[in-house]
């Protein structure tokens, strides 16, 4: 089986020349819809985002015009079908800046990459009295798996405190990182908060200590330029549908080396060379974490999705996501009662907020007929919901595709609430 | 404002999530049990002080949203002076009420649920039902004397409540 050529990421347009907001959002069939009778604000992107035109295509024609199994047949449509999967490979490869395609292994999402790594890196490295190291900051995929592992194998999972603004106290990361933490999983952008991390600071931190560091990058590749080279990190994971791709995919990166010696997670086809009763050989990377037939279509998905989001630029789209946030921010505050819950220096385009006498499940329903899409509960973050004593926020999290009239929407759904609850 | 959002905050419910009735502990109470929603993260704790077989008092205390509020704060006033089988009795048609199919709603609005007839704009809603039930299933351990504690995520598929309308947590 051969592996595709290795390519260095392409340079990207410049920040200086604004997005065409009109264009990108003319890409989005969806944006065009209502709901209860109001035109759609979508700002439910840190949930999951929606599709451009490209990848609902590149879909489309796969299934259309030449589907079939990859890595198996002779005949042309697998031939085809396995081309269009690896330039996927290729395509996430580029997007990470790993520095090969036998790095990226495809996965149903985030999730399931933090579980292989912890299934496999994991329970090879972590055994009884050590211990393994999260943030306060962390989505429950990225504690689960990780508290799991812990009870297999009698070690302990700490986590490090965040501070008032909801970014990671470093001095606390120093302290925990002890010669027993076999590795720091950590994320890249929090869900919940917005907070970007210093990740190349914490892997050179962990790394002074001999500490593999994994990356939940599920919040952060939709927003800020990835570069796991420059980073340095072991191990980076993200899903397809939050950059604008399928749901169902997600990449996983890991330096070679130690992919190389990990054991495989699941056993099944694709991921073996030879098999007898007597013995297996694995197949080699990427494919020996990669067992049954893939999410073909996932694959492609993706790949086009990357190729949007390379085609606008993630500095351009930054950019417009960061002017976004300071208007909203700006706007939200002028509520009365109103707390923005997340206030790091360092954050990404989510507004996490309570406001007092308005219960967030209420805040959710009205804006709901205001045509508005927000998250209300915990988002998956009990711990980060609990550091700061409340039970739930509402939270509208913004893509590249969101304006600034959207906000004003937002803001004035918000003023709806607030004159029938307060 | 829609008429379906209208349906569902109704004056009478806006007004007892603002100014919740029977807010308070009971130090009398013969039982008590919290009722949690980990979703949402509302907590109810419900008191009861039975007389015999009597409801002589009932209140609540707790943070939860509005249909959650007013539901606890409308069953404790139309407890009062039930027997526990009326109780259990007037829960089974409010349930009937909330998770009724919305073209039907009408047929289930009961002359004993009085004002919790109120609640009737709630089965337009299902990702809401757990709001309003969750004082009731709280009630209903309160009834039986133990200090237990009550989950949405545990009660609700044992009512069928679940059948089709709840959600597992979501992405992140």
């Amino acid at each position: 089986m051969s592996t595709s050529p290795d390519v260095r990421r392409e340079t990207r347009p410049s920040s200086t020349v604004a997005i065409d907001l009109a264009a990108v959002r003319r890409d989005f069939p969806i944006l065009s819809r209502q709901v209860h009778g109001r035109p759609l604000v979508y700002l439910d992107n840190a949930a999951s985002s929606q599709k451009p035109r490209s990848v609902i295509e590149a879909e489309r024609s796969l299934y259309e015009g030449y589907y079939a199994n990859v890595h198996r047949g002779v005949h042309s449509l697998s031939m085809e079908s396995t081309d269009a999967f690896e330039a996927g490979r290729v395509k996430a490869q580029a997007f990470l800046n790993a520095a090969s395609t036998r790095e990226i292994i495809f996965t149903r999402g985030t999730t399931e990459a933090i579980n292989l790594v912890a299934a496999t890196f994991g329970r090879s490295r972590v055994g009884a009295g050590d211990e393994v190291l999260v943030s306060g900051l962390e989505h429950h995929s990225n504690i689960v798996p990780w508290q799991m592992l812990c009870a297999e194998k009698g070690a302990r999972l700490r986590s490090v405190p965040i501070n008032d603004d909801g970014e990671v106290r470093l001095e606390e990361l120093e302290r925990l990182l002890t010669p027993r933490t076999r590795i720091l999983g950590m994320a890249h952008v929090s869900n919940a908060l917005g907070t970007i991390n210093p990740v190349a600071q914490i892997v050179e931190m962990a790394h002074a200590r001999r500490v593999p560091v994994l990356l939940d990058g599920a919040q952060a590749a939709p927003h800020v330029a990835v570069d796991v080279q420059s980073m340095g990190c072991d191990f980076y994971a993200f899903s397809g549908h939050k950059i604008y791709g399928p749901s169902g995919i997600g990449v996983l990166y890991g330096k070679a080396s130690l992919l190389e010696e990990m054991p495989p997670y699941q056993g099944g086809g694709d991921m073996i060379l030879s098999v007898s009763f007597e013995k297996t050989t694995y197949n080699e990377l990427p494919y020996k974490f990669e067992a049954g037939t893939p999410n073909i279509a996932g694959v492609v998905g993706l790949g086009a999705a990357l190729d949007w989001v390379t085609g606008i630029g993630l500095d351009r789209i930054a950019a417009h996501e960061h002017s976004l946030l300071e208007y909203g921010t700006r706007r939200l505050l002028e509520i009365p009662g109103l707390r923005i819950i997340g206030t790091a220096r360092e954050k990404a385009a989510v507004l996490s907020f309570v406001i007092d006498g308005v219960h967030p499940h209420d805040m959710g329903t009205v804006l709901d007929y205001e045509g508005v899409a927000v998250r209300t509960g915990h988002h998956c973050a009990q711990p980060v919901m609990e550091r700061f004593g409340v039970p739930a926020t509402t939270r509208a999290s913004l893509a590249v595709y969101n304006t600034k009239q959207e906000i004003d929407v937002l803001v004035a759904g918000i003023e709806k609430a607030r004159e029938m609850f307060v | 404002m829609s008429s379906e959002l209208r349906e569902l905050y109704q004056e009478v419910i806006l007004d007892h999530s603002k100014r919740p009735r029977n807010f308070r502990e009971l130090p009398a109470a013969t039982g008590r049990a919290e009722g949690y929603n980990p979703l949402c993260g509302d907590r109810a704790t419900v008191y009861v002080e039975l007389e015999g077989d009597r409801v002589k008092d009932v209140s609540f205390k707790g943070a939860g949203c509005s249909i959650s509020t007013a539901s606890a704060s409308m069953m404790t006033e139309a407890l009062k002076g039930k027997t526990r089988a009326e109780a259990d009795a007037l829960f089974d048609r409010f349930h009937r009420l909330i998770t009724s199919d919305p073209s039907r709603a009408a047929e289930n609005v009961a002359p004993e649920l009085g004002k919790l007839a109120a609640f009737s704009g709630v089965c337009e809603f299902p990702v809401r039902v757990k709001c309003a039930s969750l004082p009731w299933h709280t009630l209903r351990s309160a009834l039986e004397g133990e200090a237990t504690r009550v989950s949405t995520e545990e009660t609700e598929a044992s009512r069928g409540e679940a059948e089709g309308k709840t959600r597992p947590e979501g992405s992140s």
